[in-house]
């Protein structure tokens, strides 16, 4: 029979292992997630974004996202929204400083940003979901919804980083709302409604191999150069002659939280398009590497009920032999008078 | 503390009382030892509390018929608010008192914690049950929750489903933990005999799954990562969490002890409490040994000092873990029932703020969202506690669940 000191001296010596083991690296570590082969994704070019939001509509009509109704100074508009909603899943920010005459300039500038989904390779929203609602493609890579199994706890919105999954907290039976690349459209041979009506290509369509060597070409280029700007789709056929833009030495989302399939280009630091600054290390590995080191599979937990169960047996049962270690004796036999019920 | 001294004029008088009737218990009268304390149900107390579930179910009809947002503050930057934070995270912190007891007299064998074992559970019963029902009326799409349970759905990687299948299980074992009670009540012996024979693997299991899920509590923020504020992220959070909580809930017990003994003019079992408070500011010391070292490990301390309302919630808390240790640290100090109280009221306040600064004040997602709990979510809250205490107050009165009243104390 194990006895108190033992049961306690083990208890103790079981936290403090899952707090060295949760506090040093490596120990019992998930594995990084890698990039799926036929990642899909998107290139936002924000040098190349004129502002026209064309791509917000058309997420609305592709998508069946209701209007919305937006209050600024000087009145009201229908469906400019100014961020993410539960009825809008693709927005275009401005970044404006001073006269906001000069394009992609930190003084006196303006520049433009997209927000939406990012496709994270190690999403936290898939990792948080207790239902299985939020899932992965685990061929294009795509942050998949199932409204079908959600529960509505709203951890995905509370746990993304970038803030994109959004709840629909004015409707009796609720949904969440995000970016799914339109993957209804790829049946028919189409791809993302944002990339498809983009006029200028500042939102590209493609696999994730073929946008990061795109980024790689345009950031080679010598600013001011002629160079041919794809549109819409990679690899489609459809281009146009423009000039080589600067940019910033940041491909946003390359890095961020294990990287994702989103890859945004800018001529200004992010941090003014307000874009969170994040770690590298995904925050599903951390938390997941924390929960493996606590329960390692689960064996920790056996062996504390084992121990409890033990102790529990030998106090509680009636028909036990008397106690003397380290208890009064009053106490031990009112115990098993009480044939040890609460 | 001067209203105590008559106290300490004659301190040991409830103490020795208490210590020297136990080896006398004759074994056939054991089961007698907690009666119902009988009285009246409805009073204007009562009736109030009950005004106030009725003024909670109003708000929750508006809540089911109209959504979430018609009655709650709630919004994309600040997901989770009241409901969860405090009705979840803090109201089953303050319910660990009932496994905490549980695992001093059963585990451990003190069986002078046992007089402690019922009130314990059967407010970590309703606490859990409390806790249980604010989840519900939180999710958006409450009729499908079975689908945490459901093998085709749970998602093992997710803290959020450990925690809720965690504390599902939990409840329905302190169910099984508190039926002794109701068949006692009513006389069946041989069901209660039959129970009380597998009694252990109930009170074993009791303590396990609290253990896992207020440290998983703690758990749900570490995948937020940069968004809460390294003074509380932490990889630490699970054993922060586990440590305050044990602390919290034993100030429950002493608090509620000391209510329920005022309030149904009763012995107030000083010796007992006192021994539960010490114990529990003794977490509340590891907690804040544990803290702080953290804090100093990681290289944040110095966050701590910064002239924010963060830093300034920081130190508070800490406070309110520190001076319950200092107000009761003597023997001679936990002879004063206002001190146990105080110190019980400091600890339970300090659990609350830490929890409420981690997932709400701590938790930042980017600007441009602010939180402020809305009226209809205090009515929830409050009407929630109002129903926890009308079915406390309730079940005292018609259960075996506090001590019989010594005869000798009734004289005093």
């Amino acid at each position: 029979m194990l006895s108190r000191r033992d049961f306690l001296s083990g208890a103790a010596g079981g936290v403090a292992a899952a707090a060295v083991a949760t506090t040093t690296t490596d120990a019992g570590a998930r594995e990084a997630k890698p990039m799926p082969d036929h990642a899909l994704g998107l290139l936002f070019d924000g040098t190349l974004c004129i502002g026209c939001r064309a791509c917000v509509a058309a997420c609305k009509e592709a998508n069946g996202m209701p209007p919305e109704r937006t209050m600024l100074e000087g009145g009201d508009y229908w469906d400019a929204p100014l961020d993410l909603s539960g009825k809008t899943l693709n927005v275009i920010k401005c970044y404006r400083d001073g006269a906001g005459t000069r394009k992609d300039e930190v003084n006196d500038g303006f520049a433009f940003t997209k927000t939406s989904c990012m496709h994270c390779v190690d999403p936290s929203c898939v990792s948080v979901c207790p239902v299985s609602a939020m899932t992965k493609d685990p061929v294009t890579g795509i942050v998949k919804y199932s409204l079908e199994a959600c529960i509505g706890c709203r951890y995905c919105v509370a746990a993304c980083p970038f803030g994109v999954p959004r709840f629909t907290y004015d409707e009796a039976f609720p949904r969440i709302n995000k970016c799914q690349l339109c993957e209804q459209r790829h049946a028919d041979g189409g791809y993302s409604a944002c990339a498809e009506v983009c006029p200028t290509g500042a939102t590209l369509y493609g696999r994730v191999k073929d946008l990061q060597q795109e980024v790689a070409r345009r950031k080679a280029l010598t600013p001011g150069a002629k160079t041919t700007y794809p549109r819409g789709r990679l690899g489609n056929g459809d281009s146009y002659q423009g000039v080589a833009k600067r940019y910033v030495d940041h491909v946003y989302g390359e890095k961020e939280i294990g990287g994702t399939q989103v890859l945004h280009l800018s001529g200004v630091p992010f941090e003014l398009l307000n874009k969170p600054k994040l770690p590298l290390d995904a925050p599903a590995r951390v938390a997941e590497t924390l929960q493996g080191a606590i329960y390692h599979a689960l064996m920790a937990p056996i062996g504390f009920l084992g121990a409890l169960l033990a102790l529990a047996y030998r106090h509680m049962r009636p028909a036990d032999p008397p106690l003397e270690r380290g208890v009064e004796p009053g106490a031990s036999v009112k115990a098993r008078e009480k044939g040890g019920e609460p | 503390m001067s209203t105590a001294a008559p106290h300490g004029a004659h301190p040991a008088h409830p103490v020795r009382e208490v210590g020297h009737e136990l080896p006398h218990v004759p074994a056939g009268a054991a089961h007698e030892e907690a009666a119902p304390v009988g009285g009246r149900i409805w009073n204007r107390f009562t009736a109030g509390l009950a005004a106030l579930v009725l003024v909670m179910c109003a708000v929750l009809a508006m809540r089911f018929i109209r959504g979430i947002g018609a009655v709650t503050n709630l919004n994309d930057g600040y997901p989770w608010g009241l409901w969860i934070a405090y009705d979840v995270v803090v109201g089953s912190a303050l319910a660990a008192g009932g496994f905490t007891v549980a695992f001093l007299t059963y585990i451990l064998n003190r069986g002078e914690y046992h007089p402690a074992v019922r009130p314990a559970l059967l407010a970590a019963l309703f606490g859990y049950v409390q806790a249980g029902m604010s989840v519900f009326f939180d999710i958006g799409r409450y009729w499908e929750f079975w689908h945490m349970f459901w093998p085709r759905y749970v998602q093992v990687n997710s803290v959020l489903f450990e925690v809720s299948l965690c504390i599902t299980t939990y409840t329905l074992v302190l169910f099984v933990e508190f039926t002794p009670v109701i068949l006692e009540r009513f006389g069946w012996e041989r069901p209660r005999q039959k129970i009380n024979r597998v009694l252990f693997f109930f009170v074993a299991v009791g303590v396990l799954l609290p253990t896992m899920h207020q440290s998983s509590l703690g758990s749900l923020l570490v995948i937020f990562g940069p968004q809460v504020h390294p003074l509380y992220q932490t990889q630490l959070l699970p054993l922060l969490f586990l440590t305050s909580c044990i602390g919290m809930g034993l100030a429950a017990v002493v608090f509620e002890g000391t209510v329920s003994a005022l309030a149904f003019k009763r012995h107030l079992e000083q010796e007992l409490l006192g021994k539960l408070i010490r114990i529990g500011t003794t977490l509340g010391l590891a907690f804040l040994v544990l803290r702080i070292g953290d804090c100093a490990r990681r290289g944040v301390l110095g966050l701590a000092f910064q002239p924010t309302a963060l830093s300034l919630l920081f130190w508070i808390e800490n406070v309110l873990f520190l001076v319950p240790a200092l107000l009761v640290a003597t023997e001679r100090a936990r002879r004063h029932p206002q001190r146990l109280f105080v110190a019980a009221c400091l600890l339970a306040v300090g659990g609350l703020l830490y929890r409420r600064s981690a997932y709400l004040v701590a938790y930042e997602t980017g600007a441009g969202f602010r939180y402020f709990p809305s009226m209809g979510e205090l009515a929830v809250s409050v009407g929630l506690v109002a129903f926890e205490i009308l079915a406390i107050t309730i079940a005292i009165r018609l259960l075996p669940v506090l001590p019989k009243e010594p005869e000798a104390a009734e004289s005093a």
